[in-house]
């Protein structure tokens, strides 16, 4: 599954930012197995990343609630998929399938509202 | 969750929640399922739409799941619920409100619509309180509760006569109507105090009087009620009409039943419920009340202040109930007093005699009305008018012994004139006799004289 093999990659590019914690982004997306959205969602979530935030800047991880159902409770999920920015606070929401990139990027904050 | 932090970019479903359901459900192994409240879904996510058929499903999964799901939704303003759910997804539909009447709020509850039975369909008022919640169903739907074919005695035997012997029914439903002052409470509190001489419970529910006021007074006219509270055969529940609504009053008086479990309820006065609510409310409320009461077994007395000469209750209980006893006072002579007289029983040939009703220091008597030619009369004007018959009495007596008098005396008179009158005859009789006598004699001796004569003269050859 891609979220797995993701998570993988992910815990790598942890150790490497470590130092300057503040600007780490800290982004969960929640799925629910390996739907067309959450495919679709991870997707365009990698490369919104890649194209808006400073490569090993950030971690993805890729929560899938059918394996680890009780994780959904900790961020309130209901909507699925859900895109949780942990860091940098406050805690932001996206949900969806982060198809309209501008409206992923005002959520992110990385731009700011018009 | 809040609308602001939450952005949509796309599209989405409660695959989520559906989890998270899934998830406690297998943990505590759930049957019941309450979702409080689905409106926060609208007001949290942005798509409606989406919502809608993310919800339609979350409700076809738990009947899947076998789960009773009990969900709250805000009422709309046209629909049943704001966002118009009701229509596909429940089996059931329940609406509450609460509406303030007279600045008094009571919670009602209707059941709107559910599959597979026959519900009510009334409103009904429901109530919240430290012993949960409680509804009360506005009517029993039918007339079949049993009837006793037992007696209560009123305690006065005279009463009791009036009802044909033996008092009123267990279980049946007595009314007391009378003005101010025309002694309902001394009555009532007769009656409990005989209830509970003959070891049965009685519940006072005192809407006026607080019970130590009751107690003191009634003392006054002999009857002692603490003793019976003492030994828990009598309790008193006094309250204010006003301090809350009929359907409190309603649930709190079956609890009181409920956990004292009396033979008889006493209301004094019912009518100060009108206080609270409109009049078919009150009707409605004691309608339920007495039918309660009559499906226990428990006779009610229930007294209701009316206006001076106006006798009908303007609420019409009376039609509620199975005895009717009216007291009126009567203002005659420059005093007022009392009568007693049964308006109806149903069941029971009653008197039709009105009674003078007398609360003296030792309690309740009833006394015949004296009626006569110049209509009811009672109190000194009774009194006054059997010394009046009396003295007519009287004299009439002695007019009777006078004549009787005379006459013996005329017969007297009249039977010595016949005595002398006799005498006198008898008298003239002799001297006529005599006379008769002698004349005959007399002719005698001239017939014999005349024979002798002709004998001498040869006269009788013609022989």
């Amino acid at each position: 599954m891609t979220g797995v093999k993701f998570m993988e990659n992910n815990s790598n590019n942890k150790a490497e930012v470590t130092e300057s914690h503040m600007d780490v982004w800290d982004l969960r997306l929640y799925v629910a197995g390996q739907t067309p959205k959450s495919i679709e969602a991870f997707k365009n979530l990698k490369e919104i990343c890649e194209t808006h935030l400073e490569k090993n800047r950030y971690k993805i991880e890729v929560i899938n609630l059918v394996e680890n159902p009780e994780l959904a409770k900790t961020d309130q999920i209901l909507a699925i998929p859900t895109l949780v920015r942990k860091l940098p606070e406050p805690v932001k929401k996206i949900i969806g399938t982060l198809a309209n990139e501008e409206k992923v990027l005002i959520g992110l904050d990385i731009i700011k509202q018009p | 969750m809040e609308r602001s932090e939450i952005e949509e970019t796309g599209e989405f479903d409660l695959e989520g929640l559906f989890i998270r359901l899934a998830y406690a459900i297998e943990q505590i192994g759930a049957k019941r399922i309450v979702l409080d409240t689905v409106e926060a879904l609208f007001s949290g996510l942005p798509n409606e739409f989406i919502l809608r058929a993310e919800l339609r499903r979350l409700f076809a999964w738990m009947k899947s799941q076998g789960l009773t799901a009990i969900v709250t939704g805000e009422k709309g303003e046209k629909s049943l619920t704001r966002y118009g759910l009701e229509e596909y997804v429940a089996d059931c539909v329940i609406l509450l409100n609460n509406p303030v009447d007279n600045k008094i709020a009571t919670r009602n509850l209707r059941i709107i619509k559910y599959r597979g039975s026959a519900h009510g369909s009334n409103e009904y008022p429901f109530l919240m309180n430290e012993n949960g919640i409680s509804v009360l169903p506005v009517t029993s739907l039918l007339l079949d509760h049993d009837v006793s074919e037992d007696y209560v005695s009123t305690g006065i035997e005279r009463l009791d006569t009036m009802f044909g012997g033996n008092g009123f029914f267990k279980g049946s439903s007595i009314l007391i109507t009378g003005s101010a002052g025309t002694g309902k409470s001394s009555l009532v509190a007769k009656f409990a105090d005989n209830i509970c001489k003959n070891g049965d419970k009685c519940l006072i529910f005192a809407f006026e009087e607080s019970p130590k006021q009751i107690i003191r007074n009634m003392r006054s006219i002999g009857i002692d009620l603490e003793p019976w509270i003492n030994k828990g055969l009598l309790k008193f529940q006094a309250t204010r009409p006003t301090l809350y609504g009929l359907e409190t009053h309603l649930v709190s008086i079956h609890e009181s039943v409920t956990d004292f479990k009396p033979d008889v309820v006493i209301f004094d006065p019912v009518s100060n419920l009108i206080s609270i609510g409109n009049i078919d409310e009150v009707k409605s409320m004691l309608m339920r009340l007495i039918d309660y009461l009559k499906s226990k077994q428990i006779t009610s007395i229930s007294t209701y202040l009316t206006l001076i000469g106006k006798m009908e209750t303007d609420i019409g209980v009376s039609s509620l109930m199975d005895s009717w006893i009216d007291l009126k006072t009567i203002n005659q002579n420059g005093e007022r007093n009392r009568t007693i007289d049964i308006v109806k029983t149903r069941g029971m040939a009653h008197s039709n005699q009105v009674r003078e009703f007398k609360i003296t220091n030792n309690g309740i008597e009833l006394i015949d009305v004296y009626l006569g030619a110049s209509g009811m009369l009672t109190g000194s004007a009774r009194i006054s008018q059997i010394a009046k018959e009396k003295d007519e009495k009287l004299s009439r007596d002695q007019e009777i012994l006078r004549l009787e008098r005379e006459f013996e005396y005329k017969r007297e008179g009249i039977n010595s004139q016949i005595k002398v009158l006799e005498a006198g005859w008898a008298m003239e009789k002799e001297k006529y006799e005599s006379i008769l006598s002698e004349k005959k004699l007399k002719e005698d001796m001239i017939k014999k004289d005349r024979e002798v004569m002709s004998t001498i003269r040869h006269s009788n050859l013609d022989k």
